[in-house]
């Protein structure tokens, strides 16, 4: 076999040259996603979380009116609420101050896009987080308790968001949104299981 | 998988088109921060003599191996627990709960197993071509150390996974310190933090094992490194490369690193990770080398499992400390054999290198320090009784014969005459 130098080994085959950069810098990619494929999906929740966060169900048996109860769910805090014929009324009252009055914005299930944003209106299903930046709101539910036109619903401490009592934001609040509705049914008259919408 | 990698495709067809219209930002950066010459100074000019063979890919693949380590160990601590109570649960959680946890388990408890196979065979390298001898003596110093501290890294981590066999190799390690006259007693109770290992000692291993032994590692490689390239390279002709160099100053018998030594060490690296994860799938124990069924157990202070055993790459050193039937010698002479090679560079008094210039006496000093090194490492795996035990008294010998016997062998041997360049083969 002789041996190649620069002189006797003729032109650069650059096709040959760009096939073989293309080759490694393919091979490369797909080594790099081979790597990264367990060491990201290491980060994502393990079995133990995923298995903790499944529904719940909770007992609303007991519950008297105007209740607030306050459960957790996948670590976060989630309210019950079961309110009066005179709260639902005052739903419609404040409706012209609201953002977001017919519930446009996807923050709630299908079955929850209605004027109480509740399958039954009589219980108030809410993800106790301010859209804004994750605090949790207080429940207000006494009319001119916050302010002097205040007729009952949620105020968010750390940036002073105002919610009604359905979890729709008021306009020009810092709060983007109406507070989240999460996924949830009733299994029979008393049961309310969260984070599963039934079948 | 398939969006990971259409995105990671797309994200190397956006830098290499967007690259060519930022060249000056490189330059600009270099001229502030000169990590780029730097680089390039290291990777690519470097220059490295023409005849390394396959056995200096060693370093670079401690490198690679200490990487390894690096990540999957970031990756570790994210779920692993430090406490008596939930380390061996939480190292069950990783390897049954967590997605691929089982994975970077593995990576890691058979990456300390193969960086210490490459390590070895790094230190062999050095001792057959003589890379000790002036002016690399420093650089072999280092190198010791850094032998030291893994073995450090290696025993911390060892005992974290708080298994049978975490739990009595520390209690074993540690009543070595009791061999210390006067204070002995009062140290291991101020090592463990404890009357007894416990989760307190636990805990500082975990201290030591994630942050202390670990930056003291990368750190001595990066000084490593630093004495490597400004005495520059060895060779397995062991010849000066530095005495004769063009009006360049470069030196007549070396190539570029890049490509020469890159483009030669990246299929061994692929060639080393593919035998890694052979072992990783298909037998991350190791037929209990890597991991032994002991350490599948619960730490129990009450219950010593019947057959103690260290890792094997820690065996040899275990095997001295079993065959001197005293318990303070023994322990010293188990840190003398790694101690001792810290002297080696003045040891050796022969004017040669490299062992392919030297005489039979120099070549049977190496052969008999490797082979009883060997021997003990086997030795040190199995009961020490019977003709074990005599083995293991004989092969300790033999292994501590090699200080004393070097200097004489090395000065009345009869070497060959070394080429003033390196040969044409």
């Amino acid at each position: 076999m002789s041996v190649k130098t620069p002189e006797n080994m003729g032109p650069v085959d650059e096709l040959k040259r760009s096939l073989l950069k293309k080759t490694s810098v393919f091979l490369g990619a797909l080594g790099l996603a081979g790597i990264g494929v367990p060491l990201l999906s290491y980060l994502s929740p393990n079995r133990s979380t995923r298995e903790a966060g499944k529904p719940i169900s909770v007992d609303v048996s007991g519950m008297k009116i105007g209740e607030q109860k306050t459960v957790l769910w996948r670590s976060k805090p989630v309210w019950i609420i079961r309110r009066s014929e005179a709260m639902l009324a005052s739903l419609g009252l404040v409706d012209g101050k609201l953002k977001d009055p017919d519930s446009d914005v996807a923050q709630q299930p299908v079955y929850a896009r209605n004027e109480a944003r509740s399958i039954r209106p009589d219980f108030l299903v809410l993800l106790g987080i301010c859209t804004h930046l994750g605090c949790s709101p207080t429940y207000r539910p006494d009319p001119k308790s916050v302010d002097d036109t205040w007729a009952g619903g949620f105020y968010c401490s750390c940036h002073g968001s105002k919610f009604d009592l359905a979890g729709r934001v008021f306009k020009n609040m810092p709060a983007p949104s109406n507070l989240e509705v999460p996924p949830y049914h009733f299994s029979d008259e008393n049961t309310l299981v969260i984070g599963d919408g039934g079948a | 998988m398939f969006i990971s990698l259409l995105i990671t495709g797309f994200a190397i067809f956006v830098v290499l088109n967007v690259l060519p219209y930022f060249k000056g930002v490189g330059a600009w950066i270099d001229r502030r921060l000169p990590i780029f010459s730097f680089l390039l100074d290291h990777l690519s000019y470097y220059p490295a003599p023409k005849n390394l063979n396959i056995w200096y890919a060693f370093g670079a693949l401690a490198m690679v191996a200490c990487a390894i380590q690096f990540i999957s160990g970031i990756w570790l601590v994210m779920y692993y627990t430090p406490t008596a109570e939930q380390a061996f649960s939480s190292v069950q959680l990783i390897m049954r709960e967590v997605p691929y946890g089982w994975l970077v388990r593995y990576v890691h408890s058979t990456g300390v197993s193969l960086w210490f196979v490459v390590v070895y065979f790094h230190i062999f390298r050095g001792l057959m071509y003589g890379s000790y001898k002036t002016p690399r003596e420093l650089l072999w110093m280092s190198g010791v150390v850094l032998l030291f501290l893994l073995m450090a890294e290696a025993y911390t981590g060892y005992v974290l996974p708080w298994g049978q066999m975490s739990f009595w190799a520390s209690k074993v390690i540690i009543s070595l310190f009791s061999s210390i006259p006067v204070v002995g007693n009062d140290i291991v109770v101020w090592l463990q933090g404890d009357y007894e290992v416990s989760g307190v000692t636990l805990h500082r291993f975990f201290a030591f094992h994630v942050v202390g032994f670990s930056f003291l590692i990368l750190a001595m490689i990066f000084l490593h490194i630093i004495m490597l390239h400004s005495v520059g390279s060895n060779n397995p002709d062991g010849v000066d490369i530095m005495k004769h160099k063009d009006r360049n100053g470069w030196p007549l018998d070396a190539v570029p690193y890049y490509p020469y030594f890159v483009m030669k060490y990246i299929p061994i690296i692929l060639l080393y990770l593919f035998v890694f994860f052979v072992i990783v799938f298909y037998a991350p124990t190791f037929f209990g080398l890597f991991l032994e069924a002991e350490n599948f157990e619960r730490a129990n202070p009450l219950v010593t499992p019947l057959h103690i055993k260290p890792s094997w790459y820690l065996s040899p050193y275990y095997a001295i400390l079993r065959s001197i039937p005293d318990k303070s010698l023994g322990a010293l002479m188990m840190l003398m054999s790694i101690v001792l090679w810290l002297f080696l560079p003045w040891l050796d008094l022969s004017p040669v290198r490299s062992m392919r210039y030297r005489g039979w006496m120099s070549r049977t000093a190496l052969i008999t320090v490797v082979g009883s090194f060997v021997l003990l490492g086997y030795l040190g795996l199995q009961p020490a009784v019977g003709w074990y035990l005599v083995m293991s008294r004989v092969a300790t010998l033999l292994y501590f014969s090699f200080f004393l016997l070097i200097p004489i062998l090395s000065y009345y041997d009869q070497d060959y005459v070394v080429p003033d360049r390196i040969p044409e083969r």
